[in-house]
């Protein structure tokens, strides 16, 4: 609709004055609260391209358009495991590297860990990699169990006898099947990245054990309702929570926001940047690509939505908030702990979905 | 027959053609199809270039595994059944509160009805989105309702509004309320008042004056605004996901679920003709009515 409405407009543009040139557009369609718009503008000025640009809460919503095809987006940002489907339904065009040069840029240490998600690294460059960990209002959960509460625990969030107590000031999850379950895998000792749905299903006890305790499954909500007081433990995507201690600092509210890694592992996941088999503008993607390439600019975008790149030679623009944060850049005995998850078969991505939706509504 | 009457008679039908007929049949094609992993995702696709022997293979891959899916899981016909539920109680809360207001306004001063309409039309120049988010506000925790029921001391903890089926019950009324309102107040509004006095100067109570005539009169109206609010209230997806909790499972998040969590799109467009063919049934009933109203007449 609105890429229409845009061809409409610049028809008009056309037909009122031929003199002037069509401005060149870019069409991005990335995560909400994730990038410095600043960095928007730079880019609109040095190249003069436009930049049209829209947001989504769910790998989900990206998918459906990608497989529904002519999204009319020039650049998308889906997370690794989502983009090595869409890469074998052909949602993807290789990228050029040889109009990429600022690809040297790239970690190794990262790419090696993208490579099972994107053979060769052919279909995408690294955007901004993170953890899905815990959240804490630090006050309120030592107020209402104690001192030693087990912040860096998956226990905090998966012991019903936690979860009965923490209810009263409010807890939230990731309205997200395929990164909660791994979790509760985690947590009882399974290997979270399981295809057998005997082993998946052991998560249903522990997760319908503490669902009468969650105030609501989503995925973007958190940020605000952390930020604000009005829950005190988010089990979700670290950027965001690191996000909300910043918002909650700077409302000067009281609320002292921490985010930890469990000790139990977590996920590491990946969100790659990549472009559309009929971008309309794959010249103008791979520009833009470029830009986000450069040392400087990756780390503006870091240091403004507070997650680790995969961008080696933007480690010394790096503030030192974020590159100092072991919750954002982990140490090697945690960046160990981590696991990647792969991706489910229809059969069992089915599965999966129908035990969360069994979970969250009981049906 | 002339080109004219042709063209006058074909128009509705040219429309119901394309708006209606030939997005169902691809709707019920993909229910019938297969999902995949490409780009659309299910198989097979319809491709003429293959000749017959393409087109017939296309057909004999089509099948209603889907709909036989959609029987063997609890939670396709429990949720059409609590999209039901809710709907059929939003349209009676709905018209409980919507009666009294289109009454009101019909008995209010002539001069004063346009004014009284264009309130309950005004709300509609707002986003209905920002409407239902300015109700997060409202019902939340911290919300404007808790916080002031709190300070008036009725409470003295905070209700739980948000999240729950109350709080979908709550933006459904207020959503389809104008739906409600309208087509009653123009039954009402075109009623003979003289009707009610020769009811009253015949020894009929107020009371019983309303139930023998104005309600039996303002009947297709009531009719015509349960169907408009019952129709669109059960595939409503906004509504309960915003405001509803995750044990709100009303057919429309089901669909939503099909859709982008598996990514099967048979399942999700079969989900899709089953709630179609529900609604079909008020629409007949409906037309029935209708029909009978226009034969009485």
């Amino acid at each position: 609709m609105k890429y229409s409405g845009k061809g409409f407009a610049s028809l008009a543009l056309v037909a009122l004055s031929s003199t002037t040139a069509l401005a060149e557009e870019v069409h991005v369609y990335n995560w909400s609260d994730y990038i410095d718009t600043a960095l928007l503008e730079k880019f609109e000025k040095e190249t003069g391209i436009d930049i049209i640009y829209d947001v989504f809460d769910s790998n989900e919503v990206l998918e459906t358009k990608l497989l529904a095809g002519k999204t009319g987006y020039d650049i998308v940002v889906p997370t690794a495991d989502f983009l090595s489907r869409q890469i074998i339904a052909g949602a993807f065009q290789p990228l050029d590297f040889s109009k990429l040069p600022n690809s040297k840029n790239l970690w190794d240490v990262v790419q090696a860990r993208i490579e099972p998600y994107d053979p060769g690294n052919k279909y995408s460059i690294n955007y901004m990699w993170g953890t899905t960990g815990i959240g804490v209002n630090v006050n309120k959960v030592k107020e209402v169990l104690g001192e030693d509460a087990p912040i860096d625990s998956l226990d905090l969030i998966f012991n019903k006898k936690n979860m009965e107590k923490l209810a009263q000031c409010g807890v939230m999850f990731l309205d997200a099947p395929t990164e909660v379950i791994p979790a509760a895998l985690a947590y009882i000792g399974e290997d979270p990245d399981s295809k057998d749905t005997k082993v998946i299903a052991k998560a249903e006890k522990i997760l319908s054990d503490i669902k009468p305790y969650v105030s609501k499954f989503h995925s973007s909500e958190y940020i605000n309702s952390l930020a604000n007081g009005e829950i005190c433990v988010a089990f979700a995507w670290s950027g965001d929570l690191l996000q909300a201690r910043d918002r909650a600092d700077e409302a000067d509210n009281g609320v002292e926001i921490a985010y930890n890694i469990p000790k139990e592992g977590a996920l590491m996941w990946f969100d790659q940047i990549a472009i559309p088999a009929d971008a309309p503008n794959s010249e103008a993607a791979h520009k833009f690509i470029n830009f986000i390439l450069d040392a400087e600019n990756m780390a503006a975008a870091s240091n403004y939505v507070y997650y680790a790149n995969g961008n080696l030679a933007s480690q010394e623009y790096l503030e030192e908030d974020v590159i100092g944060d072991p919750a954002i850049y982990p140490d090697k005995a945690t960046l160990d702990n981590l696991y990647t998850l792969t991706t489910y078969q229809p059969k069992v991505q089915r599965f999966v979905n129908r035990l969360w939706t069994k979970i969250k509504s009981g049906i | 027959m002339n080109i004219r009457r042709f063209t006058l008679i074909f128009t509705p039908y040219f429309w119901l053609i394309a708006l209606f007929l030939i997005p169902f049949i691809i709707v019920f094609k993909i229910s019938l199809s297969d999902p995949a992993l490409a780009i659309p995702p299910y198989t097979p696709n319809f491709d003429l270039s293959g000749g017959w022997s393409a087109i017939g293979t296309f057909f004999s891959q089509l099948d209603f595994e889907n709909y036989e899916f959609l029987l063997t899981d609890d939670l396709y016909w429990k949720s059409y059944l609590t999209s039901i539920k809710i709907a059929f109680f939003s349209t009676v809360f709905t018209l409980i509160v919507a009666f009294p207001i289109a009454y009101g306004i019909a008995k209010a001063p002539l001069h004063l009805r346009p004014m009284l309409m264009m309130l309950i039309i005004l709300p509609f120049w707002t986003s209905f989105l920002i409407r239902v988010y300015s109700w997060i506000g409202i019902l939340a925790n911290e919300g404007i309702l808790n916080n002031f029921l709190l300070w008036i001391g009725i409470i003295d903890q905070p209700l739980r509004l948000i999240n729950t089926n109350i709080a979908v019950y709550i933006g459904i009324v207020y959503t389809y309320l104008p739906f409600m309102i309208l087509p009653i107040y123009a039954n009402l509004e075109k009623m003979d008042s003289s009707l009610i006095e020769a009811a009253e100067d015949l020894g009929c109570s107020r009371i019983g004056a309303f139930w023998s005539i104005t309600l039996p009169m303002a009947k297709s109206g009531i009719v015509a605004g349960c169907m408009l609010v019952f129709i669109p209230a059960i595939g409503e997806f906004v509504i309960p996901s915003l405001l509803g909790g995750s044990s709100t499972n009303m057919i429309g998040k089901v669909l939503w679920g099909e859709f982008f969590s598996n990514r099967d799109w048979p399942v999700a467009s079969s989900v899709a003709v089953v709630l179609l063919a529900i609604l079909m049934i008020p629409i007949i009933l409906f037309q029935r009515h209708q029909q009978k109203e226009n034969m009485n007449e």
